[in-house]
């Protein structure tokens, strides 16, 4: 058997994984990353870019086909057709991009990857076939997997989030079983590309994790897209023969759903399966791994970062996690002390949550302002066909300390950025309506739901 | 108007890094020609940065404590005139960190509010800002960050930003009025939860790894051997009466350097270091022995050196020599290395007994206990005697049990005879 030595060994060639190895190889540590299946992890190679594509490629196909019907712009189209193949063909191109990017920046950085399925022996070996790699400290970025049904196990018309990123066809009827971010990003373009959509959601609500006036403009562009609402229903199983989904309805009644496929988007878990992380004994947190605010787990020199800890399961907090750690093993003193990590849903329209929410604020014993601005009044998004959604800002009323922004509408996750920076900096109501923003675009109305939080918006 | 651009300098034997130790100015200080700027470190020697030239500081270049690469960027300083950077070659970094000390300046004007507010601790002690104990502070993260670096803690400190925002000056102030605080705790038995963290910088940190390595890659064996030093003393005393006026005060320590020459002669195993890496034993003639000196800034060793021809009074003034200067942290580092066996001595703290760490690569360290007057039995009375403790420390992979204790056997012999310690 093969013997490695090296600094430091990460787990994972995902967002968390890769970023801990730049940052590592640019600190001059020795620094090996060990990953089974492609670089990139999920969010390059089936999850946040692909399906960023295929939402792309479906609102393209969506909006000729509105131009081939009625246009109010005054385009007019003959009735598009669909190469689906093409359009993976174009998905790939780019997540084909992205993850030699990836290993180009770890090359560039002198970080040693191994292609091969870790196993742990100890907090400082790791085997990936017969090679044995010994390290002074380890990282584990192994991520996350879809969450399974036991009624609804993957294989054949039952698919996943994986397998609908890569459709050799559009079904003609979809049914997805989860009414959160990724069953509604998937389901909106699924509708948009030509399938008949229906959500089943055992909840009262579509994406339950967001307040209903945030998610009210969502539910109303699903129901203008003809995408069929099943809420309160839970899932009881699927009859293969009859291609029938069997869902309990809340009256008591089994409703049998004919569809030709059906979509698994019920949430993720931490990936702590299959790789031995038993023989380390750490502590957990539920179902993922206990760190510290060092990302420190309850073995020394050990880390977990991304997805496998925990909650929020976003890349850029997985970033922020590795970038942090691999000073941390530099040396440096660091902590994970964000004020906000930004979640946005890429659904039509898109959704933003920067920070608290005005519900939160309140169970945190904040008496706060929460005033919102709707894109109704925005010149930018009148020009951009859209019409529905708003920015809200929730401040502290004594200070005016800004806690929280949300908004919903066309484009919004590019505000993300602004949303959290404000919240870093700790901005004032008066930061940001004193801050000139550009005419016309969506961020005025940033600008304005400030300064109708002050009570003196221009427009409206 | 021009920019001069001081890099951190070469001090000696070919080092890639030196530690900055302290700053003597601050950003917008007017500086003079020959004004020391900073304090550097290699090693164990402290060495003067001075000003070459005339001007105002527009830059610093690190923290103290942070170890820079020689030839890196310590200071930079507006000029009359043409300076020794060209306008355009004036890259990105001088002006983020123009930008970045720029509060700095502001922070000393800040201060005096602040302190004049310290009578009421109330309004400006940390704890006591208007913020819930669970409350996060509102601080930028450049901020948290430098909080971070500092060690502190951002809850501790009080914030004069809009919203009682931190900002970098008052990270300033808080660290500047961070000594006259501690003091200000009232009551004798008040409950206290403050904690304060030191970095381990620059001296506690070169000492903290060469007591951790010695105590880790040496085998330490302890010796004890009380030493009647009675006629050592008298001698002493005597000397000091006839001499001292003229030739100056003499301490023990100058008798036990002659008594470890005199005595080494026979051990030159002791005399020694060790190379464990190369696995490889130097025996020295010369004796060149290290005086563990408490300086301000923690422990340092310089070094009398060839003690084998120095006189009692040779050394006595080499030894007050040396200890000023370590004290002062004005060492050179010529003096601070090199020794061949080490003197450590508590004084009058002595103790009855201690267990001195070896200064590597030595392997022999002797420590010096209290002198007390105790009862002892000679020939069959019992008398009253200056009696003192000698507890030294061996490395006891290459110097034998038998041999150490007959080396020490045979320093008490010479200081118990003083009149052996000069027959030659």
């Amino acid at each position: 058997m093969q013997t490695l030595n090296t600094t430091l060994l990460i787990i994972g060639g995902g967002p968390g994984g890769y970023v801990t190895a730049i940052r590592a190889g640019q600190l001059g540590i020795a620094t090996i990353l060990v990953e089974g299946q492609s670089l990139g992890g999920t969010c390059l190679n089936i999850g946040c870019i692909p399906s960023k594509a295929l939402i792309h490629v479906a609102e393209q196909f969506h909006q000729t086909q509105q131009h081939s019907q009625h246009s109010a712009l005054g385009i007019s189209v003959s009735a598009p057709t669909l190469d689906i193949g093409k359009s993976v063909e174009w998905k790939d191109g780019i997540v084909d991009r992205l993850t030699t990017g990836v290993a180009a920046l770890l090359k560039k950085n002198k970080v040693q990857v191994i292609q091969g399925w870790a196993k742990v022996i100890d907090g400082k070996t790791v085997e990936v076939g017969d090679t044995r790699i010994q390290c002074e400290h380890l990282v584990l970025a192994t991520g996350s997997k879809s969450v399974n049904l036991p009624m609804l196990p993957i294989g054949g018309p039952i698919i996943s989030s994986t397998e609908a990123l890569a459709p050799k066809s559009i079904p003609k009827r979809l049914i997805v079983v989860g009414g959160g971010y990724i069953g509604l990003e998937l389901g909106i373009a699924y509708r948009k590309l030509g399938a008949e959509v229906s959500v089943v959601e055992a909840q009262e609500r579509i994406l339950p994790a967001y307040d209903a006036e945030l998610t009210q403009p969502v539910h109303e562009e699903l129901k203008k897209l003809g995408v069929k609402l099943y809420l309160k229903h839970s899932v009881q199983g699927f009859d293969s023969k009859a291609n029938t989904l069997q869902a309990l309805a809340p009256n008591g009644d089994t409703l049998n759903l004919e569809t030709d496929q059906v979509l698994v988007a019920v949430g993720r878990k931490p990936n702590t399966q299959g790789w031995n992380l038993e023989a380390l004994d750490l502590a957990m947190n539920g179902s993922s791994i206990k760190i510290d605010n060092r990302c420190q787990t309850s073995m020394r020199n050990v880390y977990a970062i991304g997805d496998l800890s925990g909650e929020p399961m976003l890349a850029h907090r997985a970033m922020a996690q590795g970038e942090m750690v691999a000073e941390l093993i530099s040396g440096k003193s660091r902590e994970f002390n964000p004020t906000a990590i930004a979640a946005v849903c890429f659904t039509d329209p898109e959704l933003v949550v920067v920070g608290q929410t005005p519900d939160e604020a309140k169970a945190a014993g904040l008496d706060c302002i929460v005033s919102s601005f709707p894109f109704a009044a925005n010149g930018r998004a009148m020009t951009l066909e859209s019409k529905s959604g708003f920015v809200r800002v929730v401040a502290r009323r004594d200070n005016h300390v800004i806690v929280g922004w949300q908004a919903v509408g066309v484009g919004v996750s590019e505000l993300s950025t602004a949303f959290a920076q404000s919240l870093e900096m700790g901005a004032q109501l008066e930061d940001i309506g004193g801050t000139i923003h550009a005419h016309p675009t969506l961020g005025e109305a940033v600008q304005e739901a400030a300064l109708r939080a002050l009570g003196h918006a221009l427009h409206l | 108007m021009g920019t001069h651009v001081i890099k951190m300098p070469d001090i000696g034997e070919g080092i890639a890094e030196v530690e900055l130790s302290v700053w003597h100015v601050k950003v917008g200080d007017m500086v003079v020609e020959d004004q020391v700027l900073a304090d550097v470190m290699t090693d164990k020697a402290m060495v003067d940065i001075p000003s070459p030239v005339h001007g105002k500081v527009i830059a610093l270049g690190g923290q103290p404590g942070e170890v820079m690469a020689v030839g890196s960027v310590l200071i930079s300083i507006e000029v009359e005139g043409a300076g020794n950077v060209k306008e355009s070659a004036q890259p990105a970094a001088p002006v983020k960190e123009a930008a970045v000390a720029a509060p700095k300046v502001e922070a000393v004007v800040e201060s005096k509010p602040v302190a004049a507010a310290a009578p009421r601790p109330a309004v400006c002690q940390g704890p006591m800002v208007a913020r819930e104990a669970n409350e996060r502070p509102l601080a930028s993260p450049a901020v948290r960050k430098h909080a971070l670096d500092l060690g502190i803690q951002l809850r501790l400190v009080r914030g004069t930003g809009p919203a009682g925002r931190v900002l970098h000056e008052d990270l300033e102030t808080y660290l500047a009025q961070g000594q006259s605080n501690a003091s200000s705790v009232s009551s004798a038995y008040a409950q206290r939860n403050d904690e304060q963290q030191i970095p381990v910088i620059g001296m506690r940190r070169k000492i903290a790894q060469r007591m951790q390595d010695a105590t880790q890659r040496a085998a330490h064996f302890s010796y004890v051997e009380e030493i009647d030093v009675t006629a050592v003393e008298e001698l002493r005393a005597h000397l000091n009466e006839k001499h001292g006026a003229t030739r100056g005060k003499l301490t023990l320590l100058p008798f036990l350097v002659r008594a470890l020459v005199v005595a080494l002669r026979d051990f030159p195993q002791i005399n020694a270091r060790y190379d464990d890496e190369a696995q490889v034993i130097t025996r020295l003639g010369a004796v060149h022995v290290g005086i563990a000196t408490q300086a301000d800034i923690g422990l340092m060793v310089p070094v009398v050196r060839h003690a084998e021809a120095r006189s009692l009074w040779d050394s006595a003034a080499e030894i007050a020599r040396l200890a000023t200067a370590a004290r002062n942290g004005k060492a050179s580092r010529d003096e601070l290395s090199g020794s061949s066996i080490t003197l450590t001595s508590l004084g009058a703290l002595g103790g009855i007994v201690s267990t001195p760490v070896l200064n590597l690569p030595e392997v022999a360290i002797v420590g010096v206990n209290k002198i007390v007057e105790r009862p002892m039995v000679i020939k069959g009375q019992i008398v009253i005697r200056k009696m003192m403790n000698l507890s030294s420390s061996f490395d006891h992979r290459v110097v034998d049990g038998m041999d150490a204790a007959q080396f020490i056997q045979a320093v008490r012999g010479l200081l118990e005879q003083p009149a052996t310690l000069f027959v030659e």
